[in-house]
């Protein structure tokens, strides 16, 4: 390493912290105040480390309104990611492997999905129309749709680099469509669903717009929501408001800390074409 | 059942599902969309107005203020996410001291909230109380009202869009520039090019799929932002930083259903006529290469 | 296979939260100033105590348009509460009551309950559909008796006086105006409030603008409330962080004498009750005046209501409760959570002797004949829904005041279209 090189590291480093590791630090200083100072806004020392009470309080506001917000957001991830997984690997098999006429609509269909703004109104007629809305299966219905394009793009440039001499080698032995497709292709795809199912996870997490729309009721929260609405209900208590994002802000950072590469993989996937 | 025909081992009914959910959820409404935004609606009638939705939009000085908002918006969040991502991934892998800790640094915010991100940016940027302003009192500047001056609470939102999603750009930046070959810069410096020379004549050209990238993706993000405006301003003060989302989520609040559709369908005609172009245009350019 | 050890784990969530008890929850949608929170939890607290088998959830909301827009969202998708707060009048009207409100004409306390506010919670089918939550308001002006006594100044009977106290305050190193933009709803005030100057001077306005005749931007009496908000912008007199300062903060300027003035509705007191009980008595209030000091008066409220959604799972519990604080023990209650901040429309529920000085200074316009006119939102149904973004555009000198007047009229007529008025 250069003496520029450390220099520059040096700088780089310091000014990262003031940018971007400083609005952390107030969120967690923030987060253990007592009332009166956390309304001061200010970025102090906590005269007080209230950390285990601000969390309790946080916690059991409205009925342990954010312990069923965490529960329906994970139902919601877990149900979206599993169906958006088999779904898409399915989708992009066929895509991949088969040639007709039938491939321009259905690539058709994934530019549409990954360029359209949905028509927000619509689909709460249809979802009404189906009793669908409110639900949370509703909901995660919605994150398939939303999240389909982008898992099947994913796939499809994926099996092109298995070799088809697998499902060939598998259909002589007499296996099913379905059974290549599940014995055979899946488990050949765990890396690149490892990362989708890490990107997704995220993404879908962290929504905040489709929950606002077609999750309404106070059954259905989700983390989002709940730190949106706890706005009002902490309007005085800013110690808390920070708390809450604190908590929210865990989740993500112990998936980065485990998939960082899945992570980066996913997140880069499609940048560097062949 | 057997089929005399050879059956393919690649079935069709393989898209089924997907195609079921996405058809119902994603594709009916968008169709039905063009009907709704034609209508005085309330979800459980509808009568036609013709374009009056849309006359609406373009005659109420609010409303084309946020088709203003949306493409400054999304153009300033772009061009910045592309600028300085790209600035960002040469740093950070020009071999530097923290270079990987730098990475984690600049890539975590895009991972976190978006609510939350706005909420404490809101606070940080307070007026008078916030830390930045506070922080440029401290070096005898008087700092802006950053969220309540009207002529800036837009770009201020946009800068937290730079600060949450350069990571972003910048990992997609540095995977394009691990896939340049080295010898391009051997060449370089043999011709005598200097590191500016360098990154103009080799680095630039030579990432350019990367940029494609982060400028579709940045732009398609833009156009349809909503989560971080509504969470920092929902639109205000006044209507001064309202993008097509929030008016949109607006009209939609109040009740106005088939308004809030013509917007969604202005919002898919904006997208369309920017993205559209643009991928042709890149498309070719790639091709003269 | 996934569902099932989820339902476990959710029905131990439950068990633990406590919601699996067979006593009826009523979940209550309450709008986040402090004067509500105290009064509901009062009358929740003492609800209970009665009734050991009902308890609550109490869920708070912004106020202004965001709380206006989140109540019809959340009836229109059927996620209402058991109970709500909301307006009376043309916001009540904006509801579609006699879809998705509950007839409460029933009630045992609707006897007690003055005819004039049961005019403003009833539906267009004639049925009265709310209890009032609170006391009966004024809008106008709270001003800090402390700056007016040291600087020599009198109250203010015309628009005129009052601006060139402004100048005095200013000239003092004060700030004269305090305006709270982050909490949109309070910057119309200077437009609602103004409306008493608007009837003195045209009188059939009300009729008029339902009728889709009369406009804010041609007539200039109603423009003045605009042009009001542009004027103490211009003229520099707002506090520093007016746009993103809180309702809340604009109490407590008033009350601490950081601001002289700070133009609100009369239940803000209750704010400076429970956070400045010690400056209590150093705020003052006045009409918002006009162009005339011989016509001088005030712009009244009537007090929001609580209503039961139609379609509430707990309809008989939610009733009872309802009827419960609209009693006379109902409001007594909440008069001791929050003292006396204006007239209760219920009878037997008397004001206290000792009433915060701005209580006191409120009252004599209700005992003068023709001291009041209630404000257009209880003489016409449509108001528009934008008014606050308006408003804060032409406070913040964004949008000028014949602008925002005409921006106005367009966002009455969307709203108008929508409700199907004739005329429109």
């Amino acid at each position: 390493m250069t003496r520029r090189q450390y220099w520059t590291g040096i700088i780089a480093t310091v000014v990262a912290l003031v940018i971007f590791v400083v609005p952390f630090v107030f969120i967690a200083f923030t987060a253990v105040k007592d009332k009166a100072q956390a309304s001061h806004l200010d970025f102090t020392w906590p005269l007080q480390f209230l950390f285990w009470q601000n969390l309790v309080d946080v916690v059991t506001t409205r009925n342990y309104m954010l312990l069923l917000a965490y529960f329906n957001s994970s139902i919601i991830t877990v149900g979206a990611v599993a169906m958006l997984i088999l779904f898409g690997a399915m989708v992009g098999y066929v895509l991949q492997r088969r040639q007709s006429r039938w491939n321009q609509v259905i690539f058709g269909c994934v530019l549409a999905g990954l360029i359209i703004p949905p028509a927000v109104v619509p689909t709460i007629w249809v979802m009404q129309g189906l009793g669908l809305f409110k639900t949370i299966w509703g909901m995660v219905l919605i994150q398939v749709a939303y999240g389909l394009a982008f898992s099947v793009l994913l796939y499809r440039s994926f099996i092109a680099t298995i070799p088809r001499d697998l499902d060939e080698a598998a259909r002589i032995d007499g296996a099913k469509p379905l059974q290549i497709f599940l014995r055979v292709i899946l488990p050949l795809l765990k890396p690149v669903t490892v990362t989708l199912i890490v990107v997704q996870s995220i993404a879908i997490f962290n929504d905040f717009t489709n929950p606002l729309y077609y999750l309404p009721g106070k059954e259905n929260v989700t983390v989002q929501l709940t730190l949106f609405n706890f706005q009002s209900q902490f309007s005085t208590q800013f110690n808390l408001l920070f708390m809450n994002i604190l908590l929210v802000t865990i989740p993500p950072l112990i998936v980065f800390i485990f998939f960082n590469r899945q992570i980066v993989a996913g997140m880069t996937a499609g940048a560097v074409k062949g | 059942m057997r089929c005399p025909v050879q059956r393919s081992p690649y079935p069709y009914w393989f898209v089924l599902p997907a195609a079921v959910v996405f058809v119902t959820l994603f594709l009916v409404p968008t169709v039905a969309s063009l009907w709704f935004s034609l209508t005085r609606w309330d979800l459980y009638t509808a009568s036609y107005i013709g374009l009056d939705n849309f006359r609406q939009f373009f005659s109420e000085q609010n409303l084309t203020l946020g088709l203003m908002n949306t493409v400054i918006y999304a153009v300033l969040t772009s061009a910045t996410k592309t600028v300085f991502g790209l600035l960002l991934a040469v740093l950070l892998t020009s071999g530097i001291w923290g270079q990987s800790f730098l990475r984690t640094v600049v890539f975590f915010p895009v991972l976190v909230s978006t609510i939350g991100v706005g909420i404490t940016f809101t606070v940080l940027m307070h007026p008078t109380k916030g830390l930045f302003n506070v922080g440029l009192a401290a070096i005898g500047l008087h700092g802006p009202g950053w969220l309540t001056d009207a002529s800036l609470a837009l770009y201020s939102v946009a800068l937290v869009d730079l600060w949450k999603g350069v990571g972003l750009a910048t990992l997609i930046y540095i995977a394009g520039l691990a896939a340049i070959s080295p010898d391009y810069y051997e060449a370089a410096r043999i011709d005598g090019a200097t590191r500016v020379q360098q990154f103009w004549r080799v680095t630039v050209p030579l990432v350019q799929p990367a940029t494609v990238t982060v400028i579709t993706l940045s732009l398609i993000g833009g156009l349809r932002s909503f989560d971080l405006i509504w969470a920092m301003t929902k639109g205000g003060p006044g209507f001064s930083s309202d993008v097509l989302a929030s008016v949109i989520y607006k009209q939609y609040q109040a009740g106005f259903y088939g308004l809030s559709t013509a917007g969604n369908v202005i919002l898919f005609v904006l997208i369309a006529t920017i993205i559209l172009p643009l991928t042709w245009w890149f498309n070719r350019k790639e091709v003269d290469l | 296979m996934k569902l099932i050890p989820s339902a476990a784990l959710f029905s131990a969530f439950v068990m633990v939260s406590g919601l699996a008890q067979a006593d009826t929850v009523l979940s209550v949608l309450i709008d986040n100033n402090p004067e509500t929170i105290a009064s509901m939890n009062a009358l929740t607290k003492a609800y209970t105590a009665a009734h050991p088998d009902v308890t609550f959830d109490i869920e708070q909301r912004p106020g202004g348009a965001d709380g206006d827009n989140l109540i019809k969202t959340r009836l229109a998708t059927g996620e209402m509460a058991d109970v709500f707060d909301y307006n009376s009048g043309s916001l009540f009207q904006a509801l579609k009551p006699t879809d998705t409100l509950a007839d409460l004409s029933g009630l045992a306390s609707q006897a007690g309950i003055l005819d004039s506010f049961k005019t403003v919670v009833t539906g267009t089918d004639g049925v009265v559909r709310g209890v009032p939550f609170g006391a009966a308001m004024g809008g106008g002006i709270y001003y800090n008796k402390k700056i007016y006594a040291d600087l020599g100044l009198k109250v203010p009977t015309t628009w005129a006086e009052f601006m060139a106290n402004n100048e005095k305050i200013k000239a003092a190193g004060k700030v004269p105006v305090a305006q709270t933009y982050g909490d949109t709803w309070s910057s119309q005030l200077f437009v609602l409030s103004d409306f008493y100057n608007v009837a003195q001077v045209v009188p059939g306005f009300a009729a008029d603008y339902t009728g889709n005749k009369a406009k804010y931007a041609t007539t200039p009496a109603a423009m003045a409330g605009f042009q009001h908000l542009e004027d103490v912008f211009k003229a520099g007199y707002l506090n520093p962080d007016f746009g993103a300062a809180k309702f809340d903060d604009g109490m407590k300027m008033v009350a601490t004498g950081e601001a002289a003035h700070y133009p609100m509705l009369t239940f803000g007191i209750g704010s400076v009750k429970q956070n400045e009980p010690d400056n209590l008595n150093d705020v003052g209030f006045f009409a918002q005046p006009g162009d005339d000091a011989a016509h001088n008066g005030l712009t009244v409220w009537m007090p929001a209501a609580l209503y039961v959604p139609a379609k509430s799972a707990n309809l008989d519990a939610a009733k009872a409760f309802v009827d419960f604080a609209g009693s006379v023990d109902g409001c007594n209650l909440m008069i001791g959570a929050n003292g006396a901040t204006g007239p209760y429309l219920i009878k037997g529920c008397e004001l206290p002797k000792d009433v915060p000085a701005s209580v006191a200074d409120m009252l004599p316009y209700f005992q003068k004949d023709g001291g009041t006119v209630p404000a257009l939102e209880f003489l016409s149904p449509i108001k528009g829904p934008n008014l606050e973004q308006i408003t804060v555009a032409v406070g913040s000198g964004i949008t000028s005041a014949a602008d925002g007047a005409k921006q106005y009229d367009q966002d009455v007529e969307k709203q108008a279209k929508q409700l199907g008025l004739p005329n429109w």
